[in-house]
């Protein structure tokens, strides 16, 4: 068997997050062990050698980010993977691998919080620390997935964004995802499109390793490779070196932005069930996405035009697409398991035409089905006798 | 000499930060000169700093650098180490950064014994925030954040490393810099973890304040305080009181960390995929 899985099989959706890597080009893992997502590192110890890949469990949180961001920079595609308080503490380098310009990703299967919280429930209270959670305006990217065979895709697409683009990409699972087993079949080797990063075509005397090409991204050497460059967290001019010039700084963020943000049709992919002439539009995401599904099937049942807009990328929003559906939408409902984390980024979307309704559930369980379908009834009545 | 230990500058990154009297260009240039005596090829030479005036260091040498973030240069010199061991490592890290902030990340690649070459400048101070104690500012100094003194006992960085499983440790001060050149060639040819902790001025966020002169008094202070560690053999505990010792303190044989991964995957490559 190579490295890519090609059988249909049953797995777990940590499980195919690790397989999902590895079909990358994942050959490095650091981490640190944390329920709800040890099986990654557990599964990553046992798969890497055997490919020629590291794995080290590092003395914590903060040094498994930096292992990974070493890797990388030495020309290995790394990955490490946590939950919330693990993610808490990779923050400060994850902003260094914003600003260093340097691919990586970050698996955070979320469990509720804040604190040590309910270590083995769900919760999908990490939205705003995966767009906000290190210090300073910054790009990221961050990707949400719903099933078990959408993990293992997210997690190649992952990678090979996070490639692209030099960006450090957070694959944002939840612990129903990460824990739940389904059927899945998956691509065979050679159909998955693996992306590797963009390289330098000068002679390393030529090479200014901040100079973007025309999408905004430097090409990148890797240590080792006889491109000496100096890389640095502190603002630097096109040759890596620190600078306080501030127009260098402002250059620098914009184009940090600038190369995740003008390519908006690239990163962003979500998905419509039902949206066709939909009056009432359920937006979820990850497992809860699952249940608004069941919920919008039975409310057209019930006569009820209801649709599913399900964002897959969650970062950058996805406003264009929602602001379209709200000419359409009579109600807008947001079913997430935080209290109203992406609710704000729909009404933020939506300007007020249309009413935003939260069905939020924070008590460790899985919204289900019935709850959103009686908020989809609620909605109905309410656009109907108003 | 100078000419060879220029080419490894990036010396269009002059003038340095560092302040009048530090002693950082000492160990910078002794770490220049020790790697020119290694041989080592360039391309495949990287140096990891962390945060804190010492490591600036990385950003003037001509080298694959990589300025990190506070306390974390050993954790990501583990990750480049381990993704390509054919890379010689050099980690450059001040003495807060090393044994506070980093001071798990010291501790478990000693543990490791994984093939870097830990260099710590050793100022007994936060310099770059302007002279606040470290965990090596001995007890009764003074700092902007201990303005009556000290209180807390400092580390003993040889012993730490030794004691966490470092296979070589050694230390000499700024005033015997060709010593410490000798040091690190020798750090960096054990295969394993070593540290070399090197003793160095700041005058002006620690020196002046506890009325220890300019930089050139505090070299001289460093050349008193020190004894070799064949003097110290021959000393009592009362005598070695408040001494340096330098030299070479302790070497010790255990498997390297990448070597036994190299193993893993030589045994498992192919197997079971």
């Amino acid at each position: 068997m190579s490295d890519v899985v090609e059988m249909a099989r049953l797995m777990q959706g940590n499980e195919a997050v690790v397989e999902g890597a590895l079909a990358a080009g994942v050959r490095f893992f650091a981490g640190y062990p944390i329920t709800p997502s040890t099986e990654i590192a557990e599964l990553m110890a046992e798969r890497l050698p055997g490919l020629g890949g590291k794995f080290i469990q590092m003395e914590d949180e903060i040094a498994s980010m930096a292992a990974v961001i070493g890797a990388s920079l030495a020309g290995v595609k790394a990955l490490t993977a946590t939950s919330g308080p693990g993610f808490s503490l990779k923050q400060e380098n994850i902003g260094y691998a914003a600003m260093a310009e340097i691919p990586c990703v970050i698996v955070n299967v979320q469990r509720w919080g804040p604190s040590t919280g309910i270590p083995t429930a769900p919760a999908q209270g990490d939205v705003m620390q995966a767009r906000w959670g290190t210090h300073g305006d910054h790009p990221v990217i961050v990707l949400c997935p719903a099933s078990v065979r959408e993990a293992y895709m997210l997690a190649i697409r992952a990678v090979n964004l996070s490639e692209k683009y030099r960006v450090p990409v957070i694959l944002l699972m939840d612990e129903v995802i990460g824990h739940m087993r389904e059927r899945v079949i998956l691509p065979r080797a050679g159909e998955v499109e693996v992306i590797e990063r963009k390289k330098p075509a000068v002679e390393p005397k030529d090479y200014y390793p901040y100079r973007p090409g025309d999408d905004g991204v430097p090409p990148m050497a890797n240590f080792g490779d006889g491109y000496r460059y100096h890389v640095t967290g502190l603002v630097h001019d096109e040759k890596g070196n620190p600078t306080t010039d501030p127009q260098v700084a402002e250059n620098l963020i914009l184009r940090l932005h600038r190369k995740i943000y003008d390519h908006l049709d690239d990163v962003i992919t979500v998905e419509g069930y039902q949206l066709e002439d939909a009056e009432v539009v359920v937006v979820a995401y990850g497992a809860v996405a699952r249940s608004a599904k069941r919920a919008v099937k039975d409310a057209r049942a019930a006569g009820i035009k209801a649709g599913l807009f399900r964002p897959v990328t969650i970062w950058p929003f996805p406003e264009k697409e929602v602001a379209e559906l709200a000419r359409q939408a009579r109600a807008v409902i947001v079913a997430e398991m935080n209290l109203g984390q992406l609710k704000g980024e729909v009404e933020r979307a939506v300007q007020g035409r249309v009413r935003v309704t939260g069905v939020n559930r924070l008590n460790g369980e899985l919204i289900t089905f019935d709850e959103i379908l009686s908020a989809i009834k609620e909605v109905t009545t309410d656009a109907q006798s108003g | 000499m100078l000419s060879q230990v220029e080419s490894h500058l990036r010396s269009d990154r002059f003038p340095h930060i560092w302040c009048p009297g530090c002693g950082n260009g000492i160990v910078l240039s002794a770490l220049v000169r020790a790697i020119e005596e290694l041989g080592y090829d360039p391309d495949k030479t990287v140096v990891v700093s962390g945060i804190g005036c010492s490591s600036r260091a990385a950003g003037y040498l001509d080298f694959n650098t990589l300025h990190t973030t506070h306390g974390r240069a050993l954790a990501f010199a583990t990750g480049i180490k381990l993704a390509r061991p054919e890379l010689d490592v050099f980690v450059l890290m001040g003495d807060g950064d090393a044994t506070a902030i980093g001071g798990n990340h010291f501790i478990h690649a000693a543990r490791r014994n994984i093939d870097l070459t830990a260099i710590i400048f050793n100022n007994s101070i936060y310099g770059m925030t302007g002279g606040q104690y470290s965990p090596l500012t001995p007890p009764g100094k003074r700092a902007t954040t201990a303005p009556y003194g000290n209180i807390e006992r400092s580390f003993d960085i040889a012993e730490l490393a030794k004691g966490a499983g470092a296979t070589y440790v050694a230390r000499a001060t700024t005033y015997h810099a060709t010593m410490l050149e000798k040091l690190i060639v020798a750090g960096a040819r054990n295969k394993g973890f070593s540290v070399i902790e090197a003793i160095t001025a700041c005058p002006v966020g620690y020196g002046r304040r506890n009325k220890m002169g300019n930089g050139l008094q505090m070299l001289l202070w460093q050349k008193e305080q020190a004894v070799t560690v064949k003097q110290a053999e021959k000393m009592s505990p009362e005598e070695l009181q408040d001494k340096i010792i330098i030299g070479e303190l302790y070497r010790g044989e255990a498997p390297e960390y990448t070597a036994m991964y190299e193993e893993i995957i030589a045994r498992t490559k192919g197997k079971n995929q």
